[in-house]
């Protein structure tokens, strides 16, 4: 069980509303990170090179933090089988609802969109109802 | 490579990967490249943990006011216009695709972002999603017609500036 990190979770969101502000103010584009990547492999070509260097700064910080800070990036507690299902259902369902928590969650949110209010709404309580049922039948422990 | 930099293009890369750098570090302070984390916010049972209630706080209370801000210049630094999505209808595939992340979120743990940071840091567990993941978006491009434009070929400089 992990204990409730106010204060890290605040200054580490704020770091993420920087970032969100920062692409919007310099290649005036949305950081939702599902749309990027779906775009880097389906999208526009001339599009790819900033939605690359995009990811490629998420993953900047995943080997740094491999390297520096051991700990900060840990696996998930569900079994690979389980991953398998939810890798699918998120790739599907970002899709199909344009968007994850980055673009919906924060940016769209941020925005006001009555769209993107109403999506992280139902990702939300799905994610809820998903997360405890899984526990309360006792999947994958 | 220094005209490259000196391009548009150029400069929208290397600010895209300077963006994403500090969305992952994000990320990382917050606890959220932690799945385990994340599943003790989404189970609300036993010992709920909000913390990624105040990671949202954080991300929205900082990016409302900025794009406020920025959203009434002429055009970003280094692209002719903004591209943010236009679309205002409430449909069906909206809530049933958002509906369906949710799912996987509350499996795994794992959202994109985190996904992307946590695979640099290697693991079997994260491989598998993100290979699953890219699977199903996939699938989505035939059997929905997505077109993955990411931004939706949106002018914001000719629409009213506040959704």
């Amino acid at each position: 069980m992990h204990d409730f990190t106010p204060w890290s979770a605040l200054i580490g969101g704020a770091m993420i509303g920087l970032a969100a502000s920062l692409l919007l103010v310099g290649a005036g584009r949305v950081a939702g990170v599902s749309g990027i990547f779906a775009a880097a492999l389906f999208g526009e070509r001339d599009e790819r090179p900033w939605r690359l260097a995009f990811l490629g700064g998420l993953c900047a910080v995943g080997l740094a933090c491999a390297w520096l800070f051991p700990g900060v990036v840990s696996a998930s507690p569900r079994p690979v089988y389980l991953l398998a299902v939810a890798g699918l259902f998120v790739g599907f369902g970002t899709q199909m609802g344009e968007g994850c928590t980055s673009g919906h969650g924060v940016c769209g949110v941020s925005r006001l969109s009555g769209r993107s209010l109403v999506a992280t709404a139902l990702f939300v309580a799905s994610g809820v109802v998903t997360a405890t049922l899984v526990r309360l039948l006792g999947v994958g422990q | 490579m220094i005209r490259m930099v000196q391009s548009a293009q150029g400069k929208s890369t290397l600010l895209a990967l300077a963006a994403g750098a500090l969305f992952g570090a994000g990320l990382a302070v917050s606890g959220m490249t932690q799945p385990a984390k994340v599943l003790g916010f989404l189970d609300v049972g036993g010992r709920w943990d909000a913390s990624l209630l105040f990671v949202m706080f954080g991300a929205i209370g900082v990016h409302y006011w900025a794009y406020r801000i920025i959203v009434g210049w002429r055009s970003p630094w280094f692209a002719q216009h903004f591209g943010l999505p236009t679309r205002h209808d409430i449909d069906a595939r909206l809530c049933l695709g958002a509906v369906l992340f949710g799912v996987g979120w509350g499996l795994g743990g794992f959202c994109p972002g985190p996904a992307f940071v946590a695979l640099a840091a290697g693991g079997t567990g994260v491989s598998v999603f993100v290979a699953a993941m890219l699977f199903g978006m996939w699938m989505a491009q035939p059997l929905l017609g997505v077109k993955s434009t990411g931004a939706k070929q949106a002018l914001l400089s000719q629409q009213a500036p506040y959704p």
